[in-house]
């Protein structure tokens, strides 16, 4: 089942063209990564699936509502006056959900994404990793059939980075919400996805769509085998190749 | 040790400045109605106390009230305009033509409407003219403001115009409309000083009539006293407001990591 479509969509801005003509079909449960050279149109294409701005051209569909469908940005985006409760709270509580109960659910993410004693804490308080971790729990709050990663871990460090894929993996398989991930590490994509779309320079088209072999969630062996490195041998040549169009 | 000669550097500097006043006071024999020598003024401030406190008061009185009726009006207006832009363009110049004008200009036209049997409201409505703009300027730019994400975020998730409002922007703004009345305080002592100097009669007895009175009678020493107590006062409530300033941002962002040199919580 769909739960996201782009079709044929063009995004164009007053400096010229930033996406398309791009195709992306997002199956219920599925994890796509979206890889592309700066620029291409990848936070576009988020911006698109998430319905936070209409396409120039071309068609989008979306199964999943707006309260199904949770984004998380680049930085953290808390607001600094709010503890990581109220933060990841916040969904809920605009939705009109009772604050005792959006409280209650927003500790039980908060426990999840491994921040289970940090619910008063604001904002100021905690590291990068753990910020974008409540970023994460806020996104899971409302339980979403589709959640858009925009290049969540691109200001962490590889040890945090490495760290939150796999916790984000494991959230996957608790909820098998349909991912959707923009980054600019190969290896990542391949770790974490069913699928990589490879992006061409802007205005991104398709340059390679490659499934990504291996029942999810994945181990941290899975990064050892020969079938992680043959699809990344893959996509860094269908990365090259966008490059060049 | 770092922190006392920090406190004590001011201290000393400002005692030499005395010294070399005082020195020079009696060596050149500056008559007093010219320069009055520190020792002289430090007489008159002993002597004019009770007289000095009670003119601190009515300033100091007038000043906050004109403060916190710049504050109510000008978030009030802040509010207000955050809601539209055309509104807020509107404004726009005519909040700006009333920044620009010296409040000394204005001050015999207020006046007037103030009615002159009633020359602390005119005192309290230039002192809020001037206290004004600060606020309010701080309060939009803290309004418009907003993390463009998080904008997005409130957008996905339905918020609606109130929610907007109240749940974003207005937590938003909230330092620099901190920062709007720290400014703003200062300004309203030097709006209630100059309107008292331009609405001047016998019945403001705020410190500016204590300068005025002193300057007729040539008392070069009270009029420094006055000027004394007048900056003191300034600086005690600037202190305040930068005080309130801090708390209110510690309460905004939680107590920072970065200022409490680290938080147990970091990992």
């Amino acid at each position: 089942m769909s739960i996201a479509a782009l079709r044929e969509v063009g995004v164009d801005y007053p400096r010229g063209a930033a996406l398309g003509p791009f195709s992306l079909e997002v199956a219920a449960g599925e994890i796509v990564a979206l890889v592309g050279p700066s620029g291409c149109g990848k936070s576009t294409a988020m911006r698109l699936l998430a319905g936070l701005e209409p396409p120039t051209r071309g068609q989008v569909t979306r199964a999943a509502g707006r309260c199904e469908t949770a984004v998380v940005f680049q930085a953290p985006t808390l607001a600094p006056w709010l503890s990581a409760r109220a933060n990841a709270a916040l969904p809920l509580e605009l939705a009109g959900t009772a604050r005792s109960d959006a409280f209650r659910r927003a500790d039980a993410a908060l426990a999840r994404v491994g921040l289970a004693g940090a619910e008063a804490a604001r904002p100021a308080q905690l590291s990068g990793g753990m910020a974008m971790r409540v970023s994460l729990a806020r996104a899971l709050t409302t339980e979403p059939k589709l959640l858009l990663l925009d290049e969540p871990f691109a200001a962490l460090d590889e040890i945090t980075r490495r760290a939150l894929a796999d916790d984000v993996l494991r959230l996957w398989a608790d909820i098998r919400p349909a991912i959707v991930f923009v980054t600019h590490n190969v290896e990542e994509a391949v770790y974490m996805a069913s699928r990589v779309v490879v992006m061409t320079r802007g205005p991104g088209r398709t340059a390679g769509d490659i499934a990504v072999a291996g029942p999810l969630p994945r181990s941290p062996g899975f990064r050892t085998t020969e079938a992680f490195r043959a699809t990344v041998e893959t996509v860094s040549q269908a990365l090259a190749q966008g490059m060049a169009a | 040790m770092r922190r006392l000669i920090d406190l004590l550097a001011p201290v000393a500097l400002i005692a030499v400045l005395l010294g070399a006043w005082e020195t020079a006071c009696r060596a050149l024999q500056i008559p007093s109605y010219f320069l009055a020598p520190p020792s002289a003024i430090g007489a008159a401030l002993v002597a004019d106390a009770p007289g000095l406190l009670k003119a601190a008061g009515y300033t100091v009185s007038n000043a906050l009230m004109a403060l916190l009726l710049a504050s109510l009006l000008a978030q009030a207006l802040a509010l207000t305009v955050t809601l539209s832009r055309t509104l807020e363009r509107a404004v726009q110049p005519l909040t700006v033509i009333l920044q620009v004008t010296p409040v000394i200009a204005i001050a015999p036209l207020v006046n007037i409407w103030a009615g002159t049997d009633h020359p602390g409201r005119a005192i309290i409505a230039l002192a809020t003219i001037v206290a004004f703009f600060p606020i309010y300027s701080g309060a939009v730019t803290g309004l418009r403001a907003v993390d463009p994400d998080l904008m997005r975020l409130f957008d996905l998730y339905g918020a609606n115009r109130f929610q907007r409002l109240w749940r974003l922007r207005a937590p938003s703004a909230v330092p620099f409309v901190l920062e709007g009345h720290k400014v703003a305080a200062g300004l309203a002592i030097v709006g209630a000083v100059v309107a008292e100097f331009v609405a001047g009669s016998g019945k403001v007895q705020g410190l500016a009539w204590r300068i005025l009175d002193a300057g007729y009678r040539l008392q070069t020493a009270r009029m420094f006293a006055a000027l004394f107590v007048l900056g003191l006062m300034g600086a005690v409530l600037y202190a305040l407001l930068q005080w309130a300033e801090r708390a209110g941002l510690r309460w905004w962002r939680g107590r920072s990591g970065l200022a409490g040199g680290g938080s147990a919580l970091k990992s």
